[in-house]
């Protein structure tokens, strides 16, 4: 007699039949442990994954803006010893060169930022110490921010 | 025609294979002291011998005290991962010869997890990251194991390579992200998420991918490669957690 039957399929029938049934269930196998309550809740908004992929977004524009922003600096008709305050009032006078610098700062500033916003959780390991860094990197961003982008808009080159 | 043969095996055997070796051990045991130390073993061994026969040397015949843990002692049972000469291997897969056996061998715990006894630690934060990501196949329409799931060979593929994990945290504890406050997921969770999120006859990738989507998740790794270089099965553990990060950017938009 064949032990096995084959169906339409090719699927055999599950060989030696289970020991369990409804008035005999198999033993309950124990959920996953949950995590308790000291462990912290998860966060389910997706802030890390948009700081991620601002870095790798904003990493890519900062190549162009920044090599750029080199080349004329330092590199291109005469080098660094241009640069003097009428190098300066010359190229702010333009709006491109204008929305490029405050791209360049509000990117570089931000990129910048959350990279070491990483490196403080990676490194920092009291909750206070993290506390302490992240409050004084923070508040040296947004300054800086604020005040370079003040001074874009209302540089004034005929200053005395 | 047997001759030669045994003349050759005499002839090598009398040429010695022994030489001396050290064993720098990283001792710990909290009955007696709670600061770890080194010990030195002089041993003569084979360097063709693994490091783990070392271990067995020491406990056996020199210092039955020594703690460590190994079951199958061929690779498949992920109990012996540990730091040898710095960098986190498997004793049991960890030739003498290949580490420089002029030197001393240094042999210490795997990093991040809390040292419980000599090379023992406690493995239970790994796992509890492992039992997080529901490490199991999930189905809508029935759990019943009534037939087999069929599955295409590309398919298959597609996850291949993480189902060769032996979950022996030898990836978890090289990850400097993981040594800071243990509350990434680590690289060998992420591993055997990726084994089911991207198995065909899986259905709970969503909820997995949302879970690894935490903020101690996929996105705290710096892909600084110590996981793939770690891992004692050859699993390319940085691409697999790439690929489920780009699965998270790619299922929304
Ligand atoms: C030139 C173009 C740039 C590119 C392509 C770039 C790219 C990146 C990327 C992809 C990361 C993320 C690394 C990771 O998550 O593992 C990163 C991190 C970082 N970036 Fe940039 N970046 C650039 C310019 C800058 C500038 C101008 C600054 C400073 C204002 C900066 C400061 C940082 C810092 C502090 C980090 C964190 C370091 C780390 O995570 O290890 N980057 N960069």
């Amino acid at each position: 007699m064949a032990t096995t039957e084959t169906t339409a399929s090719g699927i055999g029938p599950v060989e030696g039949g289970s020991v369990y049934n409804v008035d005999n269930p198999a033993p309950l196998i124990e959920a996953p442990r949950k995590r308790t309550k000291k462990t912290p809740r998860t966060t389910r908004g997706n802030f890390e994954m948009a700081a991620w992929l601002f870095m790798r977004l904003s990493g890519v524009l900062l190549v162009v803006l920044v090599i750029t922003h080199l080349l004329i600096q330092l590199v291109l008709d005469g080098g660094v010893s241009k640069i003097g305050f009428a190098f300066v009032a010359g190229r702010w006078a333009s709006p491109f060169w204008q929305v490029w610098d405050l791209l360049m700062l509000w990117l570089a500033m931000l990129h910048g930022a959350n990279g070491l916003r990483t490196v403080i959780n990676d490194y920092a390991e009291r909750a206070n110490t993290r506390l302490w860094l992240k409050g004084l990197l923070y508040t040296a961003t947004v300054f800086t921010i604020l005040l370079g982008t003040l001074v874009i808009f209302t540089f004034d080159p005929n200053i005395r | 025609m047997a001759t030669p043969v045994l003349d050759k095996v005499e002839a090598e055997a009398a040429a010695s294979p022994y030489i001396t070796v050290t064993f720098r051990v990283r001792r710990f045991n909290p009955e007696v002291s709670g600061e770890a130390t080194w010990e030195d073993f002089q041993l003569e061994i084979d360097p063709k011998e693994r490091v783990l026969d070392g271990l067995h040397k020491i406990k056996w015949d020199v210092d039955g005290t020594l703690t460590f843990r190994r079951s199958c002692a061929h690779g498949i049972c992920g109990s012996d991962a540990m730091r040898i000469n710095g960098k986190n291997r498997l004793a049991c897969k960890t030739l003498i010869k290949d580490i420089n056996p002029e030197k001393p061998i240094t042999v210490e715990p795997i990093k991040g997890l809390t040292v419980l006894k000599d090379l023992v630690v406690d493995m239970e934060p790994f796992f509890q990251a492992y039992r997080d990501v529901m490490p199991f196949l999930i189905t809508k329409e029935t759990n019943e194991p009534t037939r087999e799931r069929l599955q295409s060979a590309e398919d298959r593929e597609r996850f291949d390579d993480t189902t060769k994990c032996i979950l022996c945290a030898a990836c978890t504890s090289s990850c400097p992200v993981f040594w800071n406050d243990g509350q990434y997921f680590g690289p060998a969770a992420i591993v055997n998420a990726h084994r089911f999120i991207f198995d065909s006859r899986d259905e709970a990738g969503e909820q997995r991918l949302e879970i690894l989507n935490d903020r101690d998740g996929v996105w705290r790794c710096r892909t600084t490669f110590n996981c793939t270089d770690a891992c004692p099965r050859g699993i390319e553990v940085t691409k697999a957690i790439q690929e489920v990060k780009r699965a998270l950017i790619t299922r929304r938009f």
